[in-house]
């Protein structure tokens, strides 16, 4: 489930402007780095980030706990597997 | 039967599917290699490249359109040879001709995240079961493991292309919108709330929402094969006709024997199945073989 309230995320990462797939392999570093359970804060461009980079965290069998629209880019929460 | 030149040249058994293909050069030909799906042992690989070294006489090999290895400039005395030394590691010789040709397939969705039907698995079976059947014309199956349709399941006598159906339950959408994002087709918008209003006009059923769905709300109901019959290239391409939607997988051979069996019965020879089907009807092929296979 997408959690609710506030969540204070453990790391950040701004990839607005960063190209597919360089911004999914620097979520996935920047995830090796933290601890299970930990949450990374992931700011995203609209239109192919959006659509890949997600699906890709899934796959990896990490966890997407909440989606903002900041209008032209989006805020995940994942937290890490 | 051995044809008889003084000597034992060939033994015309073993090309009885064909395989070896005439060049301009006397008596030299390409010997087409069976490569199921495109997919091959590193074994194999080396063995065809020994081969190759020892008796094209042209020196090179040629990767076929349809996933085969050929070996190009191979005397006709040196067949026997070819066969028995492929032999060794199991690689076994193609077709041409009018018969069911090797399918070809995809890479497969063991590896690849967009797959949603195993077209590796599939083109072995088939292949099995359907190769090197006598048909008025040539036969060329193909097996694709999701709509971006990799094999070009259009340009195939029949192609099967993976689809998976979404199913999305109102109780574990979270309203994130990331389903709405990933769908390229506008299938899915999001409404005010941010849950999303299917039109399934325009799904494509490539189930990229369920892979982007991070609560699961988004599930596959039934996953199949969308089936294409009388699609061809060459001097006259025709672009196959959609027959069925979500074929199950254990129903595809049995798809592929109806429509055999249809095509002996009404294909002219030299005819592909596309044209037997343009000329004697659709809706009759497809009361004919496809009705069947509706309600699976």
């Amino acid at each position: 489930m997408v959690e609710d309230g506030n969540i204070n995320p453990d790391e950040q990462i701004d990839l607005r402007g960063v190209l597919c797939p360089i911004n999914f392999v620097k979520t996935k570093l920047k995830l090796e780095m933290m601890d299970s359970g930990q949450v990374l804060e992931v700011i995203l461009d609209d239109g192919e980030p959006i659509r890949s980079v997600p699906r890709s965290l899934k796959e990896e069998g990490h966890k997407i706990i909440r989606v903002e629209n900041l209008q032209g880019a989006y805020r995940l929460l994942v937290k890490k597997a | 039967m051995v044809e008889n030149k003084g000597k034992q040249r060939i033994n015309l058994d073993e090309l009885k599917s064909g395989g070896f293909i005439k060049q301009t050069q006397k008596d030299l030909f390409t010997v087409r290699l069976k490569v199921p799906g495109g997919r091959i042992t590193p074994e194999k690989l080396t063995k065809i490249a020994e081969v190759a070294k020892k008796y094209s006489r042209l020196g090179y090999c040629h990767l076929s359109f349809r996933q085969s290895v050929e070996i190009v400039g191979v005397h006709i005395d040196d067949f026997d040879a070819v066969i028995k030394e492929l032999a060794t590691v199991g690689q076994k010789i193609a077709s041409c001709g009018p018969r069911v040709r090797v399918p070809t397939a995809c890479g497969g969705c063991e590896y690849n995240p967009n797959g949603i039907m195993d077209t590796q698995a599939k083109a072995l079976e088939v292949d099995e079961k359907f190769f090197g059947i006598p048909c008025p014309h040539k036969f060329k199956m193909g097996f694709s493991g999701c709509p971006i349709d990799c094999t070009r399941t259009r340009e195939m006598d029949l192609g099967f292309q993976g689809v998976v159906y979404p199913e999305w339950s109102k109780d574990l959408c979270t309203g994130c919108t990331l389903c709405a994002k990933a769908c390229m087709e506008g299938a899915i918008i999001a409404d005010k709330e941010g849950k999303p209003v299917f039109d399934e006009s325009k799904c494509v059923y490539c189930g990229d929402c369920i892979r982007a769905c991070p609560t699961d709300a988004w599930k596959d109901k039934k996953k199949g094969w969308l089936v294409r019959t009388g699609g061809k290239h060459g001097r006259h391409p025709r672009e196959a006709d959609q027959v069925i939607n979500f074929l199950p997988d254990h129903k595809v051979n049995d798809f592929i024997e109806a429509t055999l069996k249809w095509y002996k019965e009404n294909g002219k020879p030299k005819e592909r199945v596309g044209t037997s089907i343009e000329r004697v009807g659709l809706d009759k092929f497809k009361k004919e073989v496809v009705s069947a296979f509706e309600k699976t």
